[in-house]
């Protein structure tokens, strides 16, 4: 794709003053670091960052018949949700593969669907074609909104000073219309790093001020290289690479996020049924490098003699400072296994999931 | 971006010091600026051999890959062992603790001066 046909969000000016290295992601140009990976890492574990997800999309469904028409969508039972609730959750095909990965926000009079960028275009299809038959309205507002991620033990302290909204009382999940440093925002305690956080939704005028003020309050800026390195450490899947149409939700270890019991059922409810009544196809596991090398995504799995699996994503962890990576692999492998990096076999052990879990206070 | 006068170079962003027939080797300061934190090397055995252009192991970021190639053909007479528990010398001092490697010198390469580097960098920018 040529440079200039790349899309930008209203951060664009931002962080090319803050330094950062822009990047193609999904078409958006993206910033993947500014002080480095290790840096911006430590800043969220430690302190805070901030991430602009403002590529990220945002669908809303309204209408009579809109909680009947998210039920048919998403693979967690909404009728659970309270009003200013949010649940992760999948979309699938009939066959029970993962069409994207999802959040889904209750709203007073509708319901909010943020979806990956990448994604975005075949979701809205994948919305279209399934809603018929139902009276609802079903509005693309992902250019609308810019979203602002500040995540880190500092996250709370730092937002609280910018609003009147009782963050302290905003519980985990949850999410609450105020304002932000006087612009009008939606404040939503969710995340994708293991820390404790926020993602604030604005309209994308009043993002470059708030992304300054923030900037200001003591958080450092995080790039796409370190989101990828703290959800990996979080056990947080990614899709396109633990999910993808081949690999169902129960494969990709989020059955948490997955009602087999919704009445009327969800799109793909019948096949991840059988897949639950059989057994699974195939299975994610954590696990840690013992030899020397990084696993990276791609890399096959072996037994010593025969392929059972792939690495689905894997890095150095800067906070555990070894390699570490999922990997989706057969029902049958036990707690050891061999990941061919670059033409190098390497043992490897499964670990507990996540790799890295915060002190909770 | 530092390169240095006393070097020769490679289009893949190495650069090598020959003294007598010894080549030390590493790559450059744009080349780990690109890479980022680096927190892995994978080096060769000693004693193995290279012909100009072989890749003889890779320098890994947490987010990258990047190949070696040797710009010299040769024997590996010492690696920099140091880079196993510490890879960060590879940023920190790319063209000084964070050599890579030696070969004692057995085929020519297809070297750059610094200054047919340098406008490498900038034909690149």
């Amino acid at each position: 794709m040529a440079r200039n046909s790349l899309r930008r969000t209203p951060l664009y000016e931002e962080h090319k003053a803050a330094g950062a290295r822009l990047v193609d992601f999904a078409g958006w140009e993206m910033p993947v670091q500014y002080a480095g990976i290790k840096a911006e890492h430590e800043a969220v574990r430690t302190r805070a960052g901030l991430f602009d997800v403002s590529h990220m999309g945002e669908v809303v469904f309204s209408g009579p018949d809109v909680e009947a028409a998210v039920q048919r969508l998403v693979t967690r039972d909404v009728s659970r949700l309270e009003t200013g609730q949010a649940g992760y959750a999948a979309l699938c095909y009939e066959d029970g593969g993962t069409v994207d990965d999802v959040l889904v926000y209750r709203r007073p009079d509708d319901f909010l669907i943020v979806v990956n960028a990448s994604n975005r275009d075949k979701d809205v299809d994948h919305f279209r074609e399934n809603v018929s038959g139902l009276d609802v309205g079903l509005a693309d507002e992902s250019d609308d909104w810019a979203l602002l991620a500040l995540q880190g033990p500092d996250a709370v302290e730092i937002l609280q000073n910018l609003t009147d909204a009782d963050l302290s009382g905003l519980k985990y999940y949850r999410f609450v219309e105020g304002e932000v440093d006087g612009v009008p925002a939606t404040i939503s305690r969710t995340g994708y790093t293991g820390e404790d956080g926020f993602e604030v939704f604005v309209r994308p005028g009043d993002a470059a001020a708030l992304w300054r003020k923030l900037l200001d309050s003591g958080a450092d800026p995080v790039g796409l290289g370190a989101r990828d390195t703290l959800r990996l450490e979080a056990g947080m899947c990614l899709y396109g690479n633990e999910l993808d149409a081949e690999t169902t939700p129960l494969d990709a270890g989020i059955g948490f996020a997955v009602h087999l019991d919704k009445e009327p059922p969800f799109i793909g409810q019948g096949a991840l049924l059988l897949e639950d009544a059989e057994g699974l196809k195939k299975k994610l596991v954590g696990f840690e490098v013992e030899g020397r090398g990084i696993a990276r995504h791609g890399h096959t799995v072996t037994d010593g003699a025969q392929i059972v699996g792939q690495v689905t994503s894997g890095t150095h962890s800067p906070t555990l400072g070894r390699a570490i990576g999922l990997a989706l692999v057969e029902p049958e492998v036990q707690d050891r296994f061999t990941v061919v990096i670059r033409d190098r076999p390497v043992p490897t052990k499964t670990v507990p999931l996540p790799f890295y879990k915060r002190d909770r206070k | 971006m530092s390169v240095p006068q006393d070097l020769q170079y490679t289009k893949t962003h190495e650069w090598v010091r020959i003294e007598d027939d010894v080549a030390t080797i590493g790559i450059t300061d744009h080349a780990q600026e690109e890479l980022g934190d680096v927190v892995f090397v994978e080096l060769p055995e000693g004693g193995t051999s290279f012909e100009a252009g072989d890749s003889f192991g890779a320098v890994e970021s947490v987010k990258a890959v990047s190949d070696l190639y040797a710009p010299v053909g040769g024997e590996v007479v010492e690696v920099n062992s140091a880079l196993e528990d510490a890879p960060e010398k590879i940023n920190e001092d790319p063209y000084g603790g964070g050599w890579i490697l030696k070969l004692r010198v057995s085929g020519e390469g297809d070297l750059l001066s610094a200054a047919d580097y340098e406008k490498l960098l900038e034909e690149e920018e």
